[in-house]
C-alpha cells in the first residue's frame, strides 16, 4: 500500500510543477537536439559514431567565453548590457563557437578519421581513435583553463515573457511562465534544423552529402568528390554544435573542461532516439529526452534524472530499434 | 617540396618501418613456435617466476618501481590493479575481440561484482549476511552473469552501433543506482570487505598474520595472477571449442553465420554472460583489495578505458590486450611527474597507434590478417576510383 | 640464429627470476639518499593534480609554509614533505597509505583531504600507527571506526548540522526549510545533521547529481514548496549554479549554504544571485585568525590563503612542533599529537579522545555575501 501511495505522491508531486518541467525540459532538449544534429549527419554520411563531437561543442563554448572576456564581458554580476550590444555580442559569439566548432571539427576528421578511412578500418577503431580526440581534446581545455570552472557572462537579461496560470481553468499545477531566452533556444534549434534540411534537400552540396550517404562508390563514379563531401558534413556539424554552445553559455552559468561527456553522451542519446542519420529524428529525439528526462526528475526526485534518460533510450531501443522516426539520412528522407 | 609532401612522406616511412616491425613480431611468433617444446616450457616458466616475485624485485639502475619515484603509489598496489584490470581485459576480449560485440558499459558487470562482495560480505551492508570471502565470489560471478543475460536479452538483438550505446547506457543506470540507493550506501561506499582466508607461511616475516588484508595488497596480486593464468586457460579452451569458432563466424560475418546454421543470438549471449562473469570475478577482487567500495570507484570513463586498452592492445589477442592494459595503467602510474599532462598523452598515443597501427600493437594473427584484407580492399577501390 | 635467440630468452628469463628471488629485500629501499638529508618527514596526502586538485591546492600549499617555517627556524630538527597525490580518489589512496606507511621516517600525516580516501585508508594508517590529522575531511563516522590514529584539525559536520540548524531557526526564523544535498559524503551528512536540527521545519529534501549543470526541475520544486530558507549541503562548483537557478526560477527563500561553497567559485557561479546567500562555517575568519599566516601565505604564494588554508597549517604545526620537541617514532608522535593543546591559527587546538577537535572549542562562523565579496558576520552562539 505504501508504494501506490508513495507513487500517487509522487505523481502529484510531479503534476503540480509540471508546467515548469515542460518548459525547461524543452529548452535542453533543444540544445540536445542542436548537438545531437552534428552525431546525426555524421553518422548518416559515415555511419560512424564521432565520439569526438561532445568536444566539438566544448571547444564552441569555451572560444565563445574566451572572446567575450577578450571584450570585456567576463563573467560575473556586470551589468546586462544595451540591447545592440548584446545582439551584437551574440551574433559575435555564434561567429566565433562556429569558427572554433567547424575547426575542431575539421582537424578532427582530417587527423583522427581520415588516415583510417583510407585503409578501410572496422568502424570499432574508428570510436577508438575518437574517444583519443575526445580525451586529448578535453584535456588541452582543461589544461588552458587550469582546470578551473569559467564562468559565463550574464548577456541576456532573463524575463518571463508569458506566464500561465493552469488553476484558472482549474487544473491544480503550479503557475508558471516562459522567458525571453527559453523561447530563443527553442527557436535556434528548430531555425537551424530548418536550415540545415534546406540545405541538404535544396543545393548541390547538399545532395553531393545525400548522394555519398545512400551510396559513397556510386557517388564517386558520379564525380562527386567524397573527401570534400565528408568535411562538408563535419563542418556542418560543428557549426550546429557553435551555436548549442553559445545557447549553453546564455543558460548556465558555468562551463568545465570535463562537462563534454555526459552532454554529449546525452545528445548521442537523443539522436539514437530519434532515429540517427535523421535531421528530423535529432530534433524530435533532443526534445522528447529534455522532455522526458525532466518529467522523471519530477516524479522520482532529480538525483534520478539521468537514470530515466538511459533507461527510456534502452526502451525505445528494444522495441524500436530504429528510433522514434527511423533511420538513415540517405533513404528515409531523400 | 610542399609541406604536405614532406609529411606525406615521413608518414609513408613510419608506416613502412610499421609494417617492417608487424612482420619481425609475426617472425618471433614463428620462431617461438619453433622452438623446442622443453625449451617453450622452461621460458614460459621462468616468466611465471618472473611476474610472481614482481612485487619484491628491484633492479638496480632501472627505477621500474611506481614507488621509486617520489609520492610515487605502492608497487604491490599497483600491480595489483593492473592484474585485477588485466582480468576485466581478457573479459572484455571475449565480448569485443572474440565475439565483436562492442561493449562501452562492461563496468557495470565490474560494479556488479564489487557491490556482491560488499553486500553479502561486508558487516555495514543491509544484507549483512557476512558471508566469508570463498561465498561472496561465485555469488558475485553468478549475479554478474546473471546481469549479462538481463541486459544481452533485449539487447543483443541489436546493431553495433546501437549495442555500443545501450551498454553505455546500462555502464551508466548502473553507476547512477549505486549513487543514489540506499543499499549500496551512495558515494560513502561499503567497508569492511571479507578477505580470501590464509596467513602468512612459516619463514616470512610476517609469519602467521593474515595474509590478505588492505595493508598489503601483494598477496592480492599473486592470487589475481594465478586467476589470470585459470581464466586464460578456460578462455583458451573455449576459443578452440565450437563456441570458439561460432564467435569468429558471427564476429566475421553474422548473416552468413547465421545461414550456416549458427546460433548467433544464443552464442552471443553466451560471449556476453562469460565476459559479464570475469568482469564480476574482477570486481570482486577490487572490492576486496581495497577493503572498500563506493560509487566514486566506478566511473564511464574507466569502462571506456577499458575498451581502448582491449583495442589499443590488440582486441583478440590475449596477450595483446594484457599488454594494452598494462601499458594504460602502468604507464600513468609510473610517470606521475607528468601527472598532469597524462591523459592529454594518453588520448594522443591513442590516436596515433590507432592511425599507425589499428590492429593494436599485438593483434591476433586472424584479425591482423582481417585488417590486411580491407586495407587491400582499399588499395584497390581508389585504384579502380 | 635459433640456437643463440633461444639462450638469449632462456638467460634473461633465468637471470630476472634469480634477480627476483634474490632481490626480495624492501628493507633497503627506505635509506634513501637526496631529499636533503632530513632525517624525518611528513605528508600531505590530497588531491594535487585532477579534477579537485582545486581543493587540495590550498591544503598543499599552507602545509609547505609551515614546513618551510620550521625548516628555517629549527634546521636541525628539519623535515622533508612527501606530496602524495591521491586525486581524492578513494581508489588509489590505498596504495599511497600503504606507501606511506612502509616509510618508516614519515611521522605524520596531514590528510587525506577528503573523506572518501580518508574512508578508505584510515585502516591502513592505523595497522601502521601512522598518526594522520586531516585538515578538510568532515564526515561524522570517520571518528567512529575506533581508529587511534585518526585526528582532525576542523569540527565534522555534525558540529555543524546542528548549530546550522539552530541558526536558520533561531536567528533567521525560517518556519520552512528546503534541504538540498549533493549525494556526496560531506552533504549527506551535513544535511542529515541539519535535517535532525530543524525537525518539523524541513518541508522537503531532494538531490543534485555531482558535476550537474542544470537546476531547473530542481528549482521548480522548491518553489513550488515556497520555503523560508534553501539550505543545500555541498560544493560551490554546484552551489553557485544551483543559486542562480533558483533565483531565476524566481525563488526568493534566503539560500545557506556551508563551508564548501566558501569559495569565490560559488559567487563567480551564483553571480547575481550570490548576493544575500549566507554560509557557515566551521573555520575563524581569516582577519580574525591569530599570527602572521595569512601575510605569510600571501607572501609565498601570492594569493589568499583558501578554504582549509588554516587547518592545514595548524594540522602540519601539531606534527613539527612534536618533531622539534624531539619526537623520533610513530608511537611517541601520537602521544604529542593526543596530548596537544595550544592556540593554532585557525582554532585553539586540542583534540578529544576519538581525534576530533575538542567540542568546547568549535566555532562556527557565519558570513555573509555582500557585493559579490564573503564578509564574516558572526560566530553562532
Amino acid at each position: 500500500m505504501d508504494f501506490f501511495q508513495g507513487m500517487a505522491d509522487n505523481f502529484s508531486n510531479l503534476w503540480t510543477i509540471i508546467g515548469d518541467l515542460t518548459v525547461t525540459g524543452l529548452t535542453q532538449g533543444a540544445i540536445y537536439a542542436l548537438i545531437a544534429l552534428g552525431y546525426t549527419l555524421v553518422y548518416g554520411v559515415l555511419q560512424l559514431i564521432n565520439f569526438a563531437h561532445s568536444e566539438v561543442f566544448l571547444v564552441g563554448a569555451f572560444g565563445s567565453v574566451m572572446v567575450w572576456g577578450w571584450l570585456g564581458y567576463s563573467s560575473g554580476a556586470a551589468a546586462v548590457p544595451p540591447l545592440l550590444v548584446v545582439i551584437g555580442m551574440l551574433l559575435l559569439g555564434a561567429v566565433t563557437a562556429s569558427i572554433f566548432s567547424g575547426g575542431t571539427a575539421l582537424i578532427i576528421e582530417r587527423v583522427a578519421y581520415r588516415p583510417l578511412r583510407r585503409k578501410n578500418a572496422p568502424r570499432l577503431i574508428f570510436l577508438i581513435t575518437a574517444i583519443g580526440a575526445s580525451v586529448a581534446i578535453s584535456e588541452i581545455v582543461g589544461l588552458l583553463v587550469d582546470r578551473k570552472v569559467v564562468s559565463t557572462p550574464a548577456l541576456v537579461h532573463q524575463k518571463f515573457q508569458v506566464w500561465f496560470d493552469p488553476s484558472d481553468i482549474g487544473l491544480n499545477i503550479n503557475s508558471f511562465g516562459i522567458t525571453n531566452l527559453q523561447i530563443g533556444i527553442v527557436l535556434c534549434a528548430i531555425g537551424m534544423w530548418l536550415a540545415l534540411d534546406l540545405f541538404l534537400n535544396r543545393t548541390k552540396f547538399g545532395l553531393g552529402i545525400r548522394s555519398v550517404a545512400q551510396d559513397e562508390d556510386t557517388a564517386a563514379l558520379m564525380g562527386v568528390n567524397k573527401d570534400r563531401v565528408i568535411m562538408l558534413t563535419f563542418l556542418l556539424g560543428g557549426l550546429a554544435a557553435g551555436v548549442a554552445a553559445v545557447l549553453y553559455n546564455l543558460k548556465f552559468p558555468q562551463i568545465t573542461f570535463d562537462m563534454g561527456f555526459l552532454l554529449g553522451i546525452k545528445a548521442f542519446t537523443a539522436a539514437v532516439l530519434g532515429g540517427i542519420g535523421n535531421l528530423r529524428g535529432a530534433l524530435v529525439g533532443g526534445l522528447v529526452l529534455g522532455l522526458v528526462e525532466n518529467w522523471g526528475a519530477g516524479f522520482f526526485g532529480n538525483d534520478w534524472m539521468n537514470v530515466t534518460a538511459f533507461v527510456v533510450l534502452v526502451v525505445v531501443l528494444m522495441f524500436r530499434p530504429t528510433g522514434i522516426l527511423g533511420d538513415s539520412l540517405g533513404k528515409a528522407r531523400a | 617540396m610542399t609541406l604536405t609532401d614532406k609529411l606525406r612522406t615521413a608518414g609513408q616511412k613510419i608506416r613502412t618501418a610499421d609494417e617492417k616491425r608487424a612482420s619481425f613480431i609475426q617472425g618471433a611468433r614463428g620462431r617461438w613456435h619453433d622452438l623446442p617444446k622443453a625449451w617453450r616450457i622452461a621460458a614460459a616458466l621462468a616468466g611465471v617466476v618472473v611476474l610472481f616475485a614482481l612485487p619484491n624485485l628491484y633492479i638496480p639502475g632501472i627505477p621500474f618501481r611506481t614507488d621509486e619515484v617520489d609520492g610515487g603509489n605502492s608497487f604491490g598496489f599497483v600491480l595489483s590493479t593492473i592484474a585485477i584490470y588485466v582480468l576485466v581485459a581478457i573479459g572484455l576480449n571475449v565480448v569485443i575481440g572474440m565475439a565483436g560485440l562492442l561493449d562501452l558499459g562492461y563496468i557495470g558487470f565490474y560494479a556488479v561484482g564489487a557491490y556482491s562482495v560488499a553486500l553479502f560480505g561486508s558487516p555495514q551492508s543491509i544484507v549483512a549476511t557476512k558471508f566469508p570471502w570463498l561465498i561472496c565470489v561465485p555469488i558475485a560471478i553468478a549475479l554478474a552473469m546473471v546481469s549479462g543475460v538481463i541486459l544481452g536479452t533485449p539487447t543483443l538483438r541489436l546493431r553495433g552501433d546501437y549495442l555500443a550505446i545501450v551498454t553505455l547506457g546500462f555502464g551508466e543506470i548502473v553507476r547512477l543506482i549505486a549513487v543514489n540507493a540506499e543499499f549500496t550506501n551512495g558515494t560513502s561506499g561499503l567497508g569492511g570487505m571479507p578477505t580470501p582466508p590464509g596467513t602468512w607461511p612459516a619463514g616470512t616475516e610476517l609469519e602467521g598474520t593474515k595474509l590478505f588484508s588492505v595493508n598489503d595488497s601483494r598477496p592480492f596480486y599473486w592470487l589475481t595472477l594465478v586467476l589470470i593464468f585459470a581464466v586464460i586457460f578456460g578462455v583458451k579452451q573455449l576459443e578452440r571449442s565450437r563456441v570458439g569458432r561460432s564467435w569468429l563466424a558471427l564476429r566475421e560475418d553474422e548473416d552468413a553465420a547465421s545461414l550456416m546454421g549458427v546460433a548467433t543470438f544464443q552464442f552471443k549471449l553466451w560471449a556476453f554472460a562469460i565476459g559479464a562473469g570475469i568482469g564480476g570475478l574482477s570486481g570482486a577482487m577490487f572490492a576486496s583489495r581495497n577493503g572498500h567500495f563506493g560509487s566514486n570507484s566506478i566511473t564511464l570513463l574507466l569502462s571506456i578505458m577499458f575498451v581502448a586498452a582491449v583495442v589499443l592492445g590488440g582486441q583478440g589477442n590475449i596477450l595483446g590486450v594484457t599488454v594494452g592494459t598494462v601499458l594504460a595503467f602502468y604507464l600513468p602510474e609510473r610517470f606521475r611527474s607528468f601527472a598532469d599532462k597524462r591523459d592529454l598523452i594518453f588520448g594522443l598515443a591513442l590516436i596515433l597507434i590507432m592511425v599507425l597501427r589499428p590492429q593494436g600493437l599485438l593483434p591476433s594473427r586472424r584479425r591482423a590478417r582481417e585488417l590486411a584484407d580491407r586495407r587491400q580492399e582499399a588499395k584497390e577501390a581508389t585504384i579502380v576510383g | 640464429m635459433r640456437r643463440t635467440l633461444v639462450r638469449t630468452l632462456t638467460g634473461v628469463a633465468v637471470a630476472a627470476a634469480l634477480i627476483g628471488t634474490a632481490a626480495c629485500a624492501p628493507a633497503d629501499k627506505s635509506d634513501d639518499t637526496g631529499s636533503g638529508g632530513c632525517t624525518y618527514k611528513i605528508a600531505m596526502m590530497g588531491p594535487i593534480t585532477g579534477p579537485n586538485a582545486g581543493l587540495g591546492k590550498p591544503i598543499l600549499e599552507s602545509v609547505k609554509l609551515a614546513v618551510d617555517q620550521h625548516n628555517k627556524k629549527d634546521a636541525a630538527h628539519c623535515v622533508t614533505l612527501v606530496e602524495s597525490d591521491d586525486k581524492g580518489d578513494e581508489a588509489v589512496a590505498p596504495g599511497l597509505a600503504q606507501q606511506l606507511v612502509q616509510d618508516q621516517k614519515v611521522l605524520g600525516v596531514v590528510g587525506p583531504a577528503f573523506s572518501g580516501p580518508t574512508k578508505a585508508s584510515g585502516q591502513i594508517f592505523e595497522d601502521g600507527a601512522l598518526p594522520i590529522i586531516s585538515a578538510s575531511a568532515t564526515r561524522p563516522d570517520l571518528a567512529d571506526n575506533g581508529w587511534k590514529t585518526f585526528h582532525r584539525s576542523l569540527g565534522n559536520d555534525a558540529s555543524q548540522g546542528p548549530a546550522v540548524g539552530k541558526f536558520i531557526k533561531d536567528t533567521l526564523k525560517a518556519a520552512k526549510v528546503f534541504l538540498i544535498d549533493d549525494k556526496s559524503e560531506y552533504g549527506t551528512g551535513l544535511a542529515d545533521q541539519a535535517a535532525t536540527a530543524l525537525g518539523s521545519a524541513v518541508v522537503d529534501r531532494q538531490s543534485i547529481q555531482p558535476k550537474q549543470t542544470d537546476f531547473s526541475a530542481i528549482a521548480s520544486a522548491v518553489n513550488a514548496a515556497k520555503p523560508d530558507v534553501v539550505f543545500f549541503a555541498g560544493y560551490y562548483a554546484e552551489g553557485g549554479p544551483l543559486a542562480k537557478a533558483l533565483k531565476t526560477a524566481g525563488v526568493t527563500a534566503t539560500f545557506v549554504g556551508p563551508d564548501g561553497i566558501k569559495d569565490q567559485g560559488f559567487i563567480d557561479g551564483a553571480a547575481d544571485a550570490a548576493d544575500g546567500s549566507i554560509i557557515t562555517c566551521p573555520c575563524v575568519p581569516a582577519e580574525k585568525a591569530t599570527g602572521t599566516f595569512a601575510a605569510d601565505y600571501k607572501a609565498m604564494f601570492g594569493a589568499d590563503a583558501g578554504t582549509y588554508g588554516a587547518e592545514a597549517y595548524d594540522a602540519a604545526t601539531v606534527f613539527l612542533t612534536g618533531i622539534s620537541a624531539g619526537v623520533d617514532s610513530r608511537a611517541k608522535m601520537l602521544e604529542h599529537v593526543n596530548a596537544y593543546d595550544a592556540p593554532g591559527v585557525s582554532k585553539h587546538i586540542k583534540f578529544d579522545d576519538k581525534g576530533e577537535i575538542d567540542k568546547s572549542v568549535i566555532v562556527i562562523w557565519t558570513y555573509d555575501v555582500v557585493d559579490g565579496k564573503i564578509v564574516a558576520r558572526e560566530p553562532i552562539q
